[in-house]
């Protein structure tokens, strides 16, 4: 974990004393709405369709139990009992009230958290793979680099106002669990010919109303050249990305008009530029920064209970089997904790189910806790022969389903039920979903399957990486929900495609349990994933299933 | 927005708790949509509009909304966008939809 220094500290509790100042001056009349706008926004305060929402950072999805337990607190003081983890890996409180907002940034300042750039049109909290410096297929741990940048990129003066918001996510590991193909700049570490270390470099990549795969700029950087080349990328699109259309104002755009070569150019011109302007100093700050990153101390003992307990406990040996990703350290495990109860809304928890995790991970996970991208709850070092009795801990909390990686591990924005931009609701489909194949007792059978959802084009909820998209919109005055499928969010990244027209909301889970039955009869074997099926397949079989009375009369 | 039905409300959010709000009959904010005043479409509306976002500070981002007239002749929302707003997310019971309970 990265310790705050003092100046981290003085700078998170100055910028909370600043918005106390500014929250007065809105509500005593001497800042207008359209003042205090952009400032509430910079502290990650908007205002959506019920009420405030406070967006507060988890850089690259890590904390511990003290922050986990602070956050478990606010939701108790200033919300309503609960919080939502959201897709970009950090924590949405959705009912605060704006007097008590400065009181909650001073809470979150003391266990060296804040809501810092989690809006606007600047460089947000960074994102990175939520299984870092613990998954046993990790080539280089993410977290020093995923810190240096959010130093370098937190109040930059001179990115603080880009043509739109700028989002990078970093992965050490072959498996790209963090979407970084589909991010303004994804940055993998890898190792050159002779050994050195350093980073692919992609840019351009991104969901939202144009999805775009991210491409390649370069195959590899030196691991020292990283901070001028990350300024380089950001001048060229500081300078010629659109400030005149929204829509076409994200860097895929800048992109995709200007093409790789002439984008690659310009950056490695800017980038002879900043290289001499970087003296070092940035490499001794990721020195120390490592520092903070050593692994814990692992202990020796017995895993004997984990088999024992998997022979004699059905319950148990299903999680295991869903819910553990293998670790660094062969008597560890990597426990990933549902916020997918059937029927719960994806990525809420209350606080009590917070102040479980918290104490959980102290105990057991070497007080470490992650925040993936889809929605759960990551304990990133446990000791197999502790499993037991963390199961039974989720289990008591409401928080042992035993659903990773399964058609109910869904991912949903909040929709239309909180968000002010969304065209339909998002989580009653993922409800809807979960409890029918819950109810079918089907989920296991179907195997590894990741539904996403959003509820409008914007895709908070990453429908276009989904195996199977869900997206919802508003068609003559009611919801209805766009179907795409083939989506991949991996090093494989592919972008799903529509399959035709939409289905409205008494609709849409009828045709998702036709497209799965139509799965289940069309995969070769039960090894065959719906993904690897769907690309052997083609769209052409799902679509006559979902829309068969529209084949038949074609077919006549 | 263009706005279908002849009959309109003014809604908006309050600025300290962000609760949604209607505008009333004697000019003050409710929390509930049955208090909300019903316009014609026309100036009127326009005119009420106006006026809040030049000098009404307690409130957020004042719109006009489509209504229409219930049973008992208060105002009901028309598009589900409103119906949400008029009683809170529907994943959960929380917000206006508890209040009221």
């Amino acid at each position: 974990m990265y310790n705050y220094t003092t100046f981290d500290k003085d700078f998170v509790a100055t910028r909370a004393a600043q918005f106390r100042d500014q929250v007065q001056r809105r509500i005593d009349g001497s800042l207008t709405e359209d003042e205090f706008r952009p400032l509430r926004l910079m502290n990650g305060l908007y205002l959506l369709l019920h009420a405030y929402m406070l967006r507060v950072a988890i850089p690259y999805g890590t904390l511990d139990s003290r922050q986990m337990k602070a956050l478990a607190d606010i939701a108790d003081t200033y919300d309503k009992g609960y919080a939502h983890f959201s897709t970009r890996q950090n924590i949405q409180f959705h009912w605060p009230k704006l007097q008590e907002v400065p009181d909650i940034l001073e809470a979150l300042a003391t266990v060296d958290m804040h809501a810092i750039q989690t809006s606007g049109a600047c460089i947000r909290s960074v994102t990175s793979d939520h299984f870092a410096g613990a998954a046993q297929d990790e080539q280089a741990d993410p977290r020093p680099t995923a810190e240096l940048v959010r130093q370098w990129s937190t109040d930059h003066p001179e990115f603080a106002f880009l043509p739109r918001k700028f989002k990078i996510a970093v992965t050490g590991s072959a498996q790209d669990r963090a979407v970084t193909k589909f991010h303004d700049i994804g940055l993998r570490l890898v190792q050159n010919a002779s050994g050195g270390p350093g980073y692919e470099v992609s840019v351009g990549g991104g969901l939202g109303r144009t999805p775009m795969i991210g491409k390649v700029l370069r195959d590899f950087l030196h691991r020292e050249d990283l901070l001028p080349y990350l300024e380089a990328i950001l001048q060229v699109y500081n300078q010629i990305g659109r400030r005149d259309n929204k829509y076409k104002a994200r860097i895929k755009i800048t992109l995709h008009e200007h093409g790789l070569e002439d984008i690659r150019q310009r950056v490695e011109e800017s980038f002879a530029l900043q290289r001499a302007r970087f003296d070092g100093a940035d490499q001794d700050v990721l020195a120390r920064i490592e520092a903070n990153f050593k692994p814990p101390a692992f202990k020796a003992a017995s895993t004997s209970r984990f088999e024992t307990q998997r022979a004699n406990d059905p319950f148990f040996n299903a999680f295991t089997k869903t819910n553990l990703h293998p670790h660094k350290n062969p008597d560890y495990a990597i426990v990933t904790v549902s916020l997918k109860a059937h029927g719960a809304t994806p990525g809420d928890a209350s606080s009590a189910q917070m102040r479980a995790l918290a104490e959980i991970a102290k105990r057991w996970s070497h007080n470490e806790l992650r925040v993936s991208h889809e929605q759960n709850i990551i304990l990133p070092h446990v000791h197999k022969g502790d499993l037991p009795e963390v199961y039974e801990a989720l289990r008591l909390a409401g928080l042992a389903t035993a659903n990773i990686g399964l058609i109910s591990d869904l991912i949903a924005c909040p929709g239309m039920d909180y968000c002010d931009l969304a065209t339909a609701r998002s989580t009653n489909v993922a409800q809807g979903i979960a409890l029918k194949f819950d109810a079918l007792k089907q989920e296991h059978s179907i195997g590894p399957l990741k539904i996403k959802i959003s509820g409008c084009i914007n895709a908070c909820g990453h429908h276009h990486v989904g195996h199977i998209g869900i997206l919802g919109l508003e068609k003559g005055g009611v919801e209805s929900y766009q179907i795409t499928l083939g989506g991949d969010g991996t090093q494989n990244a592919a972008i799903g495609k529509p399959t035709g027209p939409g289905f409205s909301a008494d609709e849409i889970i009828p045709a998702i349990e036709r497209l799965i039955l139509s799965y289940l009869t069309l995969r070769h074997n039960a090894s065959e994933s719906f993904l690897t099926t769907f690309r052997r397949l083609g769209p052409a079989p799902f679509k006559v299933t979902l829309y068969p009375a529209k084949e038949n009369q074609n077919e006549l | 927005m263009t706005l279908k039905s002849a009959l309109q409300i003014i809604t908006a959010n309050d600025l300290l708790s962000g609760e949604v709000v209607y505008l009333t009959a004697d000019g003050a904010w409710s929390c509930h949509h049955r208090n909300a005043t019903i316009f014609a479409q026309g100036a009127q509306p326009l005119k009420h509009l106006a006026e809040i976002e030049r000098g009404d500070t307690s409130v957020v981002g004042a719109y006009l909304a489509e209504a229409k007239v219930g049973e008992d002749q208060a105002a009901m929302p028309v598009h589900f966008r409103e119906a949400f707003r008029a009683t809170g997310p529907s994943n959960r019971f929380i917000g206006k939809q508890a209040s009221a309970a």
